[in-house]
């Protein structure tokens, strides 16, 4: 049993991280329709610039909550720049050509802010200081469940509360639906559609920063390939819990999560993907447009 | 829509296994313009020796540091007199480090009636060319060939090498923790690579031989994955007393820090792809106490400080992959010849088995085999931060 609640949280822990990316892939997907294989790079980049200001910091001797409550603003901020101009530059003038052209473009822009980090800090694994604190209340279960996983499997519960009631309630998220259910008629009545994906961007940079920050912290280390195989994992969870849906993505990316926890558990670790893929394969044949996903009807 | 999703995921897998492939060799002609520039000389006044390798593509940089080091032990005899009384001669091939090549390669250097070749580079161009060589009776020796097969199958008699074999490195760590840690059961962990996923097995058949340890867990991990954690607590549950490792550092970080977070109290012993500065970066406090095999310690071997000085003085840079090993070799060959006081191909032999000669590398000669003794691995350990040798 034992052994068993141990799997159940590591999978927890993992699926958590891939919902962390998962939410920023679904959303923009559920507005522009557009899958953004550039996320992953933009997760990369936040984790970069968390680690950058944090050593700054540490050298000026702050304290530890400080640091990590600044990187991530400053994460955040940079994310969010890049995420922005990532938009204007490589999606924002094929908006109106074929589906294809606007994916190629993302993985060109995948490939080329990968070898830009490459190029601009260095190829080598970078560890990343433990910023999030060892609470003391966490002590006795910490060899199960640390304090960084409580952490990470916290903020995704919260951000995916906080997005839902965003998107429901607020304007912009009104617009943002109106948008993603058609373009010109929103335009019409007089939405900004340019502002709204601006904003959706802006958004989805964010928490791939957050993330950033969560995950390189649990796992002690960056380099300039981490956004992508990351990426990909966390495209996967999107596409299984229906990708557009945002608590899909998280139930998605749990799913996920515990699949490759058990087969690695009970089966073997050397085939956690190929469980991990195979259960993509069969959701996929049952439910076409994923768990939560809306089967979309064609518009005559 | 259904098809686009289909589309985006299946072209995600592709690119994922894409990736782990690596980019095949260009096919290139194959001459060394090396081989041109050596003035053809009478045979009787001089000693050939061959330097084969690859020294064009995009192994280049494996194979031109033999070269560099050939040219320096050859300059450094020659102006003492020669060897035997004789000049001695390089005659340098080019084989791209293919099987194919490497034969025409083979064939040329026995035309020009080499007396012993420093060479090839890759194990497979290696095993390709032997046959031409045993058939001409000619010794090889390679500075980096690291197969096995080509020392342990007995098929090339005339084959040695300087550098020490795959499955050292798993001898070495099995022997270790059965010998010095005196451990039972092992968990034996791999990264699926090549690497990896090789000594994971070299490993796991020395511990079936020997029947000293247990494996009570053998598998590998996905490379890059974002959290361990579920591997870990396998580990936790089959016992293990030790992990054994084969891969590289990235992987073996988050495992050691993981093993730590969650108090358990395993030995972690591994290769020298974890024997790398940055794990210790990477894994910090954590990587206290673990164990990795790499190459003995050479730097402050007198000869080695010389040979790295000359490339230095020469080229301003400090020298590539197998230097040191390629110097040893051709040290190796020309002390042979004059301890043997011949060329001939059953004297020669015999000296290299049986003469030690001063390296870089320290003092080696060498089996039945053809491995080098003395080229060994040692274990070192984290202490304090720095990987220290254990003795």
């Amino acid at each position: 049993m034992d052994y068993f609640l141990e799997l159940f949280l590591g999978g927890l822990t993992r699926g958590s991280i891939y919902a962390l990316i998962a939410l920023g892939y679904t959303m923009v997907y559920g507005i522009v329709q557009l899958i953004n294989f550039a996320h992953g790079e933009i997760y990369m980049i936040g984790a970069f610039t968390a680690l950058i200001i944090a050593s700054v910091l540490t050298i000026l001797g702050l304290n530890s909550i400080a640091i990590l409550v600044i990187a991530t603003a400053a994460a955040i901020v940079y994310s969010s720049a890049y995420g922005y101009t990532v938009e204007k530059i490589a999606y924002k003038p094929l908006r109106n050509a074929p589906r294809l052209s606007p994916l190629i473009s993302a993985i060109g822009m995948s490939i080329f802010l990968q070898n830009y980090v490459l190029l601009a800090q260095t190829s080598d694994f970078l560890p990343f200081p433990r910023l999030i604190p060892e609470f003391a209340f966490m002590e006795p279960v910490s060899h199960i469940f640390s304090s960084a996983e409580l952490v990470i499997v916290s903020t995704t519960m919260i951000v995916m509360v906080l997005l839902t009631l965003f998107i429901k309630f607020t304007n912009i998220g009104k617009a943002m639906r109106a948008t993603a259910q058609d373009k010109t008629m929103a335009l019409l009545i007089g939405i900004d559609v340019d502002r709204v994906i601006s904003v959706t961007f802006i958004i989805g940079s964010s928490l791939a920063a957050l993330g950033g920050v969560l995950i390189a912290n649990h796992i002690g280390q960056i380099n300039f390939y981490i956004g992508f195989i990351a990426g990909i994992k966390a495209f996967t969870a999107a596409v299984l819990g229906g990708i557009g849906s945002i608590p899909g993505a998280v139930l998605g990316a749990l799913i996920l999560g515990w699949t490759e926890s058990f087969a690695t558990g009970y089966v073997s670790s050397d085939y956690e993907d190929v469980f991990a893929f195979a259960l993509l394969v069969l959701i996929l044949i049952f439910r076409p447009a994923g768990l939560l996903g809306k089967a979309e009807t064609k518009k005559v | 829509m259904k098809k686009l999703l289909l589309f985006a995921v299946l072209a995600a897998m592709f690119v994922f296994a894409g990736c782990s492939q690596k980019p095949k060799e260009e096919a290139k002609p194959a001459e060394a313009p090396a081989a041109e520039a050596a003035a053809p000389a009478a045979t009787g006044d001089v000693i050939k020796i061959g330097v084969a390798g690859a020294h064009s593509g995009d192994l280049a940089s494996y194979g031109l540091p033999s070269v560099k080091a050939a040219e320096f032990v050859v300059k450094s005899i020659n102006d003492k007199g020669g060897l035997l009384g004789k000049k001695v001669e390089l005659v340098v091939v080019d084989d791209v480090c293919k099987p194919e090549v490497a034969v025409s390669s083979a064939n040329k250097l026995v035309s020009e009636h080499v007396v012993a070749v420093l060479g090839h580079i890759c194990s497979g161009a290696t095993k390709a060319a032997m046959g031409t060589y045993l058939a001409a009776k000619i010794p090889v020796m390679s500075p980096s060939a690291t197969s096995p097969e080509l020392t342990k199958s007995g098929e090339y008699p005339n084959f040695f090498r300087t550098i020490a074999p795959d499955d050292s490195q798993a001898r070495l760590e099995i022997d270790y923790i059965t010998n010095v840690l005196k451990l039972k059961k092992i968990a034996i962990i791999h990264d699926k690579g090549d690497y990896g996923k090789g000594l994971a097995e070299f490993a796991k058949g020395f511990a079936e031989a020997d029947k000293k340890l247990e494996i009570v867990l053998y598998e590998g991990i996905t490379p890059g994955a974002v959290d361990y954690s579920a591997i870990v607590q396998k580990i936790k549950q089959s016992g293990a007393e030790a992990v054994l490792y084969g891969g590289y550092h990235p992987e073996a970080a988050k495992i050691v820090t993981l093993l730590a977070k969650k108090k358990m109290n395993v030995k972690f012993v591994s290769d020298d792809g974890v024997k790398d500065d940055t794990f210790i970066k990477v894994a910090g406090q954590y990587a206290e106490g673990v164990y990795a095999t790499g190459p003995k310690d050479v730097s402050k071997n007198p000869l080695a400080i010389e040979a790295t000085k000359k490339h230095k003085d020469a080229y301003g840079e400090d020298p590539g992959a197998f230097y040191l090993n390629a110097y040893t070799a051709m040290l190796a060959i020309t002390n042979a010849i004059e301890k043997a006081g011949s060329t001939d191909y059953d004297k020669l032999t015999n000296a290299l088995r049986t003469e030690d000669v001063e390296t870089p590398i320290g003092k080696i000669k060498f089996d039945e085999k053809g491995d080098a003794i003395g080229a060994e691995f040692s274990v070192y350990q984290v202490k304090n931060g720095v990987y220290v040798e254990v003795q």
